[in-house]
């Protein structure tokens, strides 16, 4: 076995490049909407919303990719140390396109809390990945419940400027039980806050 | 020996290990300046009204971003012979494509998922937002997938894409590339990039390729033309190693 290189010797990464117009002929065949299978256990939501541009348009060639814990808080991950159980058969793993009105839904369960680097929980979210002709490189953020009282104590959250934090809650709809709205706005006025690490 | 592809049964003794040694978990390395390409990039227009105005906002990686989905076999739907998806031989130069996925330490990234998508030898995708003026091929779809087996390996057969022409400024065209999607270990190592070719001309007037301001980076995209994989009479080979994110080698800290 080789050493692994020093720093220096490190070999370069690969760059991203825009998914384009046509990603569907490469994706559609793991589109995942519904990501809940049999005896899953925890609540059932679903989450709909829109991806909307620096003129509020819909964006009608974006997609949407989330992967999230079950509703104990543990990731279908090896890495995932934490002692709790797994749902078997639940990946975690949603994809979806969004339409001719910018819309994407997720059927799924509400994740539970994951630990935090710091050992605390976190509160429950959902992480997103945003796609799109137009964009060179992905755009990652988060979505929390608005209605979740663990919000107020999450490490991420509060890193973010008070004044954005509602960007990143979906909300319950009052028409559909179940249902929890949250829009990502790319540009302006309620930009959507989107992350690095 | 664990393995990546059932994180189901790997778990106990993940957990098992973890319980014993406490060691908090590495992040993965934030990419150099200059690699990835910025979000606007006003030579690209439609980044112009989808490009975030403020900055991102930086955070720890968490479990959320060290751990991703895991893709096992049975969750792909189509091989990786792009050239036996219809009744025929589709039209084009065939080719070979063989590369390794790696991390940035050179270790094989393994079992993860690669997905490709391209348009056929005349420059047209099968999809209909395009409105290319170029024929379809009736034997060609342009998808792939497969996982990287145990050394990070992977190789599609596929016919050489054509260049098209887009509308992002006159006479536009995209040099002729292969879409290509990777997961790696974690939702921190989830990548979307294009494959170019070796010598194409088109390459320096490509907005989305010159996104990318490193010029070593847009080297690294470009595939080489390999003699070991070209098949005689049958098939060109090219050669595309794809590099991800590698971990960190101190345990995350709690800030971003
Ligand atoms: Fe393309």
């Amino acid at each position: 076995m080789r050493k692994a290189p020093a720093a220096a010797e490190l070999l370069g990464i690969a760059a991203s490049q825009t998914v384009g117009p046509f990603f569907q002929i490469g994706f559609e065949d793991l589109y995942q909407t519904d990501l809940t299978v049999p005896g899953l256990a925890g609540t059932v939501i679903t989450i709909s919303g829109k991806i909307l541009d620096a003129d509020q348009l819909p964006v009608p060639d974006a997609l949407v990719e989330i992967w999230q814990a079950n509703s104990f808080g543990k990731y279908a991950h090896p890495d995932d140390y934490q002692d709790k159980p797994l749902d078997p058969e639940f990946t975690g793993f949603g994809r979806c396109p969004t339409n001719a009105e910018g819309a994407f839904q997720f059927r799924t369960v509400k994740p539970g809390a994951v630990a935090s680097s710091s050992g605390a929980p976190q509160a429950p979210h959902i992480n997103v990945s945003i796609f799109m002709r137009g964009l060179l490189d992905r755009l990652v953020t988060r979505i929390y419940f608005s209605d979740d009282e663990r919000n107020s104590a999450d490490e991420v959250l509060n890193l973010v400027d008070p004044a954005r934090r509602s960007t990143l809650l979906a909300r319950p709809d009052a028409l559909y039980p179940g249902t929890y709205r949250w829009d990502a706005i790319l540009q302006g006025a309620q930009e959507t806050v989107f992350f690095d690490f | 020996m664990p393995n990546p592809q059932s994180p189901v049964a790997s778990d106990q003794s993940r957990l098992v290990a973890a319980s014993l040694r406490r060691v908090p978990l590495c992040g993965y390395r934030k990419p150099a300046p200059g690699i990835h390409p910025p979000h606007l990039h006003p030579d690209y227009l439609a980044s112009l009204k989808r490009a975030p105005a403020q900055p991102l906002v930086p955070i720890p990686q968490t479990l959320s971003e060290i751990t991703g989905p895991c893709f096992q076999p049975h969750h792909l739907r189509i091989g990786a012979d792009l050239t036996g998806q219809g009744k025929g031989a589709p039209l084009g130069q065939k080719m070979l494509l063989t590369g390794r996925v790696l991390d940035e330490d050179g270790k094989p990234v393994r079992h993860t998922l690669v997905e490709i998508w391209q348009a056929n030898a005349a420059g047209r995708y099968r999809h209909l937002v395009d409105q290319h003026a170029a024929p379809i091929d009736p034997n060609f779809v342009g998808k792939g997938q497969l996982l990287t087996d145990d050394e990070g390996r992977y190789q599609f057969k596929t016919i050489k894409p054509g260049a098209y022409p887009w509308r992002n400024h006159p006479n536009a065209w995209r040099p002729p590339h292969i879409h290509f999607s990777l997961f790696g270990p974690a939702f921190s190592t989830r990548l979307v990039t294009q494959m170019y070719f070796p010598g194409d001309p088109l390459l320096p007037f490509d907005p989305i390729f010159n996104g990318i301001r490193d010029e070593a980076a847009r080297q690294r995209l470009i595939a080489q033309f390999d003699w070991q994989t070209t098949v005689p009479e049958e098939a060109l080979g090219f050669r595309f190693d794809i590099v991800l994110r590698g971990r960190l080698e101190t345990p995350m800290e709690n800030r971003p």
